[in-house]
């Protein structure tokens, strides 16, 4: 078990550079020099002659070799020095700090909700196959997994915000400040960054369960007379829910990847948000900062999920 | 000669083929939902092609008189808040939606499918290189992915689609070299060596056609998605330049009215849904019809 987890460490340092690498030479094949973009975006270099250039472009080590400049990149990251915005004229790093709980907080929900309604769905489907259960499980997954969910946000903004005046339209409010708020703003978020990741998780479920429910050993507790709450829980479900596992570093991937949208619809100032609007005011280093910590937390959601794949599966070789 | 020509016409014809074909109609053809999903995506496909005819107004024409009007006769959907008429934006939404992904999986298809046989059919290094790239490509969000190289490109169409197109690779190198490196092990493939067959002849052969069911599978539920991205990257405002019609901006363009005028957003969601929803299912269709081992795995 330890060489395994060593081994798929290791794994995933490797794929880390790499996504650095990526990303950096990502920002680096921008059509000009980011020296000339960054002058042109800020006031008070607009009139610099080349002399200037030249002295700004050793100020920023722009002058070295290229993978001096990644090294000296990636030494800054990792000591949490991201660059500075130069539209909101701070370091990248502060920015960062500020927003990075608000998408884990809907982030994690969202992702925890998902994976326990899905399998609890999915099962219920699978030991109700065919029954009324089954019927407004079954399809439900398809609408959970097609549904655009931007549109779903605006749909829940209407109906429960506008229409019922439920909930709070818009805003975020961390729960240390006001629990009570927070939770009420997080329902619409959360419940939109969840349902696809819901809907795949219950499809998965209930067809690995069905897989399991025909295995020979499940007919043996059967036939030992063993009740049926028994054999799901203590039998079924253990093997059932490897495949599931396997699926869920994907869905928060989704859900990471929808919090870019649900943020933006819902004016909830976290990662994906910051990262949208940086696009738009051309902030690169709040661009390339954002896509890191992006995949940083998706590397290390995937590296767990294949650890207590390996422990939940003991047939797995660790070789 | 003759003789070996009748023979080998008559293995041409043998049994099993003929009787795959039936097998696939049967079972493609069952379901409900299957048959409802062709027939959307048949009716969306005339829809694009025939924009021009059906769209009662010029979907780009202002009026400034007759803005955000609550759906009537003579604008069955209403109009936007520069008095264009949604139900042309509409029909010309699916010529974008279609062409976007259409375009989009060909490019994605192409080089993923390139780089799986490669990987899958000439394995060892190469097989470890290509397949480690597409590891860390793989779990990254479609989305920040293509929001990361539009940022890079630019915002226009063409860079959304080759956003989408790139950020998709993956999923076709991974089928198609899981596919390779089966079928790379069958005896007739050693047999064709051994007679010195070339690499090229190789894959043409046996390697692509045999690797083909999943993919077209693959291609068909990731239309879907990456009509479903283009929204949502077009509902952030990335993509289509403004006078042109794309459903996620419509929504987004609604989503500022939604007091006044919810049909504004709701329609062109609504619109979104149901291509995602068609392509799903036909390519839920093609997977059970062509190999129902795949189930669950695609």
């Amino acid at each position: 078990m330890t060489t395994y987890i060593v081994r798929r460490l290791m794994q995933a340092l490797f794929v880390l550079i790499m996504v650095t690498l990526v990303i950096f030479f990502a920002m680096r094949l921008l059509p000009g020099d980011p020296l000339v973009i960054y002058i042109g975006q800020s006031q008070q270099f607009s009139s610099l002659s080349e002399e200037g250039l030249e002295k700004l472009r050793h100020q920023f080590g722009l002058d070295k070799p290229i993978m001096i400049q990644y090294a000296n990149w990636i030494y800054g990251v990792v000591r949490g020095d991201f660059g500075n915005s130069i539209f909101y004229t701070q370091p990248v790093g502060r920015l960062i700090l500020e927003r990075y709980p608000v998408t884990i907080h809907l982030g994690l929900l969202a992702f925890i909700l998902s994976t326990i309604l899905g399998i609890l769905a999915g099962l219920l489907a699978a030991i109700r196959r065919g029954k009324w259960a089954d019927r407004v499980v079954t399809p439900l997954t398809y609408i959970g997994i097609t549904v655009p969910i931007f549109w779903l946000g605006i749909l829940m903004i209407y109906t429960f915000g506008l229409k019922l005046n439920w909930l709070p339209i818009i805003g975020y409010t961390s729960p240390l400040d006001d629990f009570w708020l927070s939770t009420k703003q997080a329902i619409m978020p959360v419940t939109c960054l969840s349902v696809g990741a819901l809907a795949a998780t219950a499809r998965q479920m209930r067809s690995s369960m069905l897989e399991v429910i025909r295995q020979d050993y499940i007919r043996t507790a059967w036939s030992k007379g063993l009740r049926e709450r028994l054999i799901i829980v203590r039998h079924a479900l253990k093997n059932s829910l490897i495949p599931v596992i396997t699926v869920l570093g994907l869905h928060l991937g989704w859900i990471l990847g929808g919090s870019v949208i649900i943020e933006t619809v819902f004016s909830i100032p976290g990662i994906g948000y910051l990262m949208v609007t940086s696009i738009f005011s051309q902030d690169y280093a709040v661009v390339q900062s954002c896509t890191l910590i992006f995949a940083v937390m998706i590397i290390f959601a995937n590296l767990i999920v294949d650890i207590s794949y390996g422990w939940l599966d003991p047939r797995i070789k660790y070789g | 000669m003759a003789e070996s020509d009748t023979t080998s016409k008559a293995l041409s014809e043998a049994p099993p083929q003929v009787s795959e074909w039936r097998r696939f109609r049967r079972v493609f053809f069952q379901r409900r939902m299957v048959i409802f999903g062709l027939f959307i995506l048949l009716i969306l496909g005339f829809t694009a092609i025939f924009a021009d005819w059906l769209a009662p107004y010029d979907p780009y024409k202002q009026d400034l008189n007759n803005i955000l009007l609550q759906p009537s006769k003579a604008h069955l959907l209403g109009t936007d808040a520069i008095g264009r008429d949604t139900l042309s934006r509409l029909i010309y939404g699916t010529r974008t939606a279609l062409t976007v992904g259409f375009l989009a999986m060909a490019i994605s298809a192409s080089i993923g499918v390139t780089l799986g046989i490669i990987a899958g059919y000439f394995g060892g290094i190469t097989n470890i290189v290509i397949m480690r790239f597409t590891d860390v490509l793989m779990p990254f969000p479609m989305i920040v992915l293509a929001l990361l190289i539009a940022a890079l490109l630019g915002g226009g169409i063409h860079n959304v689609i080759l956003a989408l197109g790139i950020a998709t690779v993956p999923v076709y190198t991974r089928v198609t070299c899981g596919m390779a490196l089966s079928i790379r092990e069958n005896d007739y493939i050693m047999a064709e060596r051994a007679m010195g067959a070339s690499h090229m002849r190789m894959i043409m052969r046996h390697v692509l056609p045999n690797a083909f069911p999943p993919i077209i599978v693959v291609i068909t539920l990731q239309l879907g998605f990456l009509i479903l991205s283009e929204a949502s990257l077009s509902f952030l405002g990335i993509g289509i330049e403004p006078p042109g019609a794309a459903w996620g901006a419509m929504v987004n363009e609604g989503y500022r009215y939604l007091v006044k005028l919810p049909i504004l957003s709701f329609a062109p969601g609504a619109a979104i849904m149901l291509v995602v929803f068609a392509f799903n299912m036909v390519g839920d269709g093609l997977r059970d019809a062509l190999d129902p081992r795949l189930r669950g795995t695609l």
